[in-house]
């Protein structure tokens, strides 16, 4: 059990979570508003970590240092364009009809930025090697015989910040409660002045320069981006986002946790079924908990 | 309600127009075959050769570095003139590394475009779906990449360009055993893929039956990027070395990782490692690793030199095993057409049955299973280069 | 065919005029593609995509029941179809060893056809049981989860291949046994629907409180919808692995269940037709798409690969939901798809 359940394990655990933390805290905010499954998020995930990448290639072949900001500004800007075209493209015509329609456009939208990143030369299917060192450099911490890295630490803390700007901004601002009014009720939300398709391209927006912060983030944490990057964080997103509640950014980052440390402990105790302990341990928590964790219980309208 | 039905009918109506239209093209394509004939067509025409890999989904990568082997070897043919004195053209179909697609596609090259042969397909999965398609039709068909025993046993229309798995499984752990003097092993290895599972499966059998220890045997699910929890328990259990026979993109995540958590000692892998981008994504971490291949980049042979050159001058990348595999399985199938002196299948068959071929992937000659005979290197990774350590012969 | 229409227990006598109809088309539908094949006018390869197309209906139409009909959420299809797939193919080519060339005994066939139904059927029903609690994505993710543990689980054992997966899988699925599972499949998920339990399923998916209050079973009535769409997703798995005589645990992963989902998002939740039409066509379209693609590079002056293929079709997919929000098909019927009794409903009803 030594190797199992230890310091190194537990910060394993962190790790993973963080990750998912990054991209699904973006992910719940879409979702939580328009209840849609947003399923081309991770691919707003990979235009950020492309755009980093050109980004660091644009500086290093004019021989400039980049600046870790300025990069983190472009890919956000990356994933903030792209989340608000595909509103405006795919979704919003959508707004009032069956809410899974708009699930197919989402895996369309998907489908079309991964294929057609794929199919354009100047990015190509190939993996390519993110320029970490160039960006912030590793370095490694011993705590007794685990090892911390500072990849660890910076993607645990941005996370948290995350999270907490997130939820004040829901919470506390007037945007927020805007948005906390079109997520309930549409049309009382416009009676009220709201302009939904204003709150909602905010929402996108936003979501979209969060999983471009999440692309740069994980480019380099695991250097190694390709187009088809985004399926399984997006995935891993949505499951996130559901077991923690559908639409509770606090919820999405728990949520994120239980993922990371399930697949952690799975594959730790065996790693070829480790995958599927993951999974029925979700399945446990939702059986027990059918709102996710941190979901409001809300009555059923009769 | 008279709109609805009108459009239900309209739907219908689409359905089956489409239908019919696809059936009227078979025809025609059918009747332009049959007035041409598929073995006795004119001089002019050019032979056509069915090609299939994955250049969509995430094993596009393989797939387009497989496609450029192709090509080039297709270009140089024509470029000489081509084969029994006519062009040799590709006709290029995507399976997306998914078996279904992969029938789909095999059932249009054979059937539709009445391909003389086909080079591939990449995945052993794809090549499975494709082969009793191929061997149905008595169209000869050769996998540049896929490892799995099975694929030729499917007929004996179906040959290979490349190791199969026992053979890379053991000869790494030959090496461990007896050049490295490792005697604890863990392993880790893609859980999805046989490719992987072959290799890791096999070294374990032939290291355990030398005498050595597996203390770890962990696996991955496809798409993984971290590979810590795997890595802890792995360097827990202190092994002499790691093997880890993915492909490139992984290994060098995974050796990054694991020199991270503190381990020295040298990873090993398979041909899979064989990329330029192993150092750019694994940087310092791939060095002291290893791996088995099927040559060497820095050997003198002219062969290699010329297509390493080449390849990298046309594609602005140095070619990974993949390339050079498809390179070669296309050059292959080409020379058994010319030494058949048709474009029959069973003529073509019975020439590749007999082919002798010095390719970049080594010197080639197929045993009765239709498996290449040859050798594997092995070469190390020293400051970002590959180094050429030594030759197993099978 | 909205919930104000009244629960019915009347039974449907077989072989009424429409039924009759169905039949007729059917069978003037396998005649004249296995005429055109047998005298060589049509290309095997068009074959092989219509058995394709075929399976994919009964995919489409399986999952259309859970989903559409009975308005559950389930992402995890394949998985089903990955048990009947791999229970029927285990037995006939591991068990009993058939030779793959497909001319064993043929009743075997049709009992492992059988048999890997009536597992996934159990394995459907498992899953349907957590939708005693759970609604809508909440369910989505456990059925995502149980189809990846089924993933999970067939990858790990050693005994039908893990991750090589099943070769050499004999070709029993000819034309002639998938146009007849088809049509069966489609026969009996129509009466399903039409039927005391296809209202009942309706009036879960329009209000379940409300159908609960009026004595309806929901609990029975939502398992019930997931053991019958598994087991013909069950029955379509193992009509695709004698096929495509190959089946490996990726096949059946998350990606695939994607592409059954579209299907029947695009064809129009809660219509059997839309689903038909959805399933023929998009595979008919992805297939289009290479010969589309191999003519428009003859044209054009530069280099129009397959890697392009996807990009279309991922546009054309967008496109068409736009357009047809509701499917193509919204919540019709072909009228030889409705009992000749629904005519008189179908006047008042949408």
């Amino acid at each position: 059990m030594g190797s199992i359940f230890n310091l190194q394990q537990i910060i394993n655990g962190i790790q993973i979570g963080s990750i998912y933390a990054l991209i699904s805290i973006g992910y719940t905010l879409v979702y939580g508003i328009i209840q849609l499954i947003n399923f081309a998020h991770g691919d707003f995930y990979m235009v950020g970590a492309y755009a980093a990448y050109f980004a660091v290639m644009f500086s290093a072949a004019r021989k400039e240092h980049p600046n870790v900001l300025i990069v983190l500004l472009i890919s956000m800007t990356a994933g903030a364009i792209v989340a608000f075209l595909s509103n405006r493209i795919a979704y919003r015509p959508l707004r009032y009809k069956p809410r899974l329609s708009a699930l197919i456009t989402a895996i369309g939208v998907s489908m079309f930025l991964e294929y057609t990143s794929s199919a354009i030369p100047a990015i190509g299917p190939s993996y390519r090697a993110f320029p970490q060192s160039a960006l912030i450099p590793e370095h490694t911490y011993k705590i007794g015989h685990a090892i911390l890295s500072n990849y660890q630490i910076v993607n645990m803390s941005v996370a948290v910040v995350l999270m907490v700007v997130l939820t004040y901004i829901v919470q506390y601002t007037r945007i927020g409660m805007a948005m906390r009014a079109s997520a309930q009720d549409k049309d009382a939300a416009r009676l009220m002045g709201i302009d939904i398709e204003y709150i909602i391209d905010f929402t996108f927006i936003i979501g979209g320069a969060l999983a471009g912060a999440a692309g740069l983030l994980t480019g380099i944490t695991y250097p190694r981006i390709n187009p088809y990057m985004g399926i399984i964080p997006g995935l891993k997103a949505f499951i996130a986002a559901v077991l923690g509640g559908i639409g509770s950014v606090p919820g999405a980052m728990l949520g994120s946790y239980i993922l990371g440390f399930s697949e952690v402990f799975g594959m730790a105790i065996n790693s070829i079924l480790g995958e599927g302990i993951a999974y029925a341990i979700l399945i446990l928590v939702l059986i027990f908990l059918p709102q996710g964790l941190l979901g409001k219980k809300t009555g059923e309208k009769v | 309600m008279k709109r609805r039905k009108t459009f239900a009918v309209l739907v219908s109506l689409l359905l089956v127009v489409a239908l019919f239209g696809t059936v009227l093209t078979g025809c025609s394509s059918k009747t332009a075959n049959n007035n041409g004939g598929s073995s006795q067509k004119t001089e002019s025409e050019p032979i056509l050769i069915g090609g299939v890999a994955p250049v969509t989904g995430p094993a596009a990568t393989y797939g387009k570095s497989t496609k450029q082997g192709y090509e080039m070897a297709l270009e140089e043919w024509n470029a000489k003139g081509g084969v029994l004195g006519r062009k040799v053209k590709l006709v290029f179909e995507d399976d997306k590394a998914d078996p279904t697609e992969a029938a789909n596609a095999f059932s249009k090259l054979i059937n539709d475009n009445h391909v003389v042969a086909i080079v591939g397909s990449v995945t052993s999965s794809c090549s499975l779906a494709g082969a009793p398609i191929a061997q149905r039709a008595g169209v000869p068909m050769i996998t540049p990449t896929s490892t799995n025993p099975k694929v030729t046993q499917v007929g004996d229309y179906i040959f290979r360009a490349c190791f199969i798995d026992p053979f890379q499984g053991t000869v790494a752990a030959k090496f461990v055993f007896n050049n490295l003097k490792a005697r604890k092993a863990g392993v880790i290895y893609d859980i999805g893929q046989d490719y992987n599972t072959g290799l890791a499966e096999f070294f374990k059998k032939e290291f355990e039956s030398l005498g050595g220890k597996i203390v770890a045997y962990e696996g991955y699910p496809d798409g993984t990027t971290d590979f810590n929890t795997q890595l802890t328990k792995i360097i827990d259990a202190k092994p002499d070395v790691i093997y880890s026979p993915n492909y490139y993109n992984d290994d060098g995540l995974i050796a990054k990782q694991a020199r991270t958590l503190g381990f020295t000692g040298p990873i090993v892998g398979g041909d899979g490692w064989d990329s330029p981008d192993l150092f750019k994504i694994g940087g310092d971490a791939v060095n002291n690793c290893y791996f088995t291949n099927h040559f060497s980049k820095d050997s003198k042979d002219p062969k290699v030199q010329a297509f390493v050159k080449k390849y990298t001058e046309k594609y602005g990348e140095a070619p990974d095993a993949l390339a050079a595999l498809g390179y070669d399985a296309m050059n292959i199938m080409l020379t058994a057409i010319q030494n058949a002196g048709s474009t029959d299948g069973a003529k073509i068959k019975d020439a590749l049955k007999n082919i002798d071929y010095q390719g970049v992937t080594g010197h080639i000659k197929f045993d009765k299973d239709r498996n290449p005979v040859k050798s594997a290197v092995i070469i190390k990774i020293e400051n970002g280069k590959q180094v050429y350590v030594t030759t197993i012969n099978p | 065919m909205k919930a104000k229409e009244t629960v019915q227990d009347k039974k449907i006598p077989l072989f009424k005029k429409r039924d009759f109809q169905l039949l007729v088309g059917t069978v003037i539908f396998w005649a004249i593609f296995y005429t055109l094949t047998k005298f060589g006018m049509m290309n095997l390869y068009w074959m092989h995509i219509i058995n394709v197309s075929l399976i994919y209906v009964i995919l489409t139409t399986s999952l259309n029941l859970i989903n559409g009909f009975s308005g559950q959420f389930s992402i995890g299809h394949m998985g089903f179809a990955a048990v009947g797939a791999y229970t029927s193919a285990t037995l006939t080519t591991i068990v009993w060893n058939l030779p793959s060339h497909g001319v064993g005994p043929f009743s075997l066939f049709i009992l492992s056809v059988i048999l890997g139904g009536i597992a996934a059927a159990f394995i459907g029903f498992l899953i349907g049981l957590p939708t005693l609690r759970l609604r809508g994505d909440y369910l989505a993710i456990v059925t995502l989860a149980f189809g990846e543990i089924i993933r999970v689980v067939i990858n790990s054992i050693n005994f039908v291949g893990g991750p090589r997966g099943i070769p050499g899988i004999p070709r029993f699925s000819s034309f002639t046994v998938i146009v007849i599972f088809t049509f069966l499949s489609v026969i009996v998920l129509r009466n399903i629907i039409y039927s005391s339990i296809g209202r009942a399923l309706l009036s879960i998916r329009e209000d379940e409180v409300a159908s609960e209050l009026v004595g309806v079973h929901t609990t029975y009535y939502k398992v019930l919808g997931f053991t019958v769409g598994a087991f013909f997703a069950g029955i379509g798995g193992a009509l695709l692995a004698h096929l495509i005589q190959y089946i490996n645990p990726l096949q059946f992963g998350f990606m695939a269940t994607i592409y059954v989902l579209i299907m029947v998002y695009i064809g129009g939740v809660g219509s059997l037709s839309g689903s038909i039409v959805a399933a023929i066509g998009i595979t008919f379209l992805s297939e289009g798409l290479r010969l589309g693609l191999d003519k428009l590079d003859q044209v054009t002056p530069f280099h129009v690969g397959p890697e392009w293929r996807m990009v279309i079709f991922s546009v054309l997919l967008v496109a068409t939901m736009l357009y047809k929000t509701n499917g193509l098909m919204g919540d019709m019927e072909f009228k030889v798809l409705i009992p000749e009794e629904e005519d008189e409903n179908a006047k008042h009803g949408a």
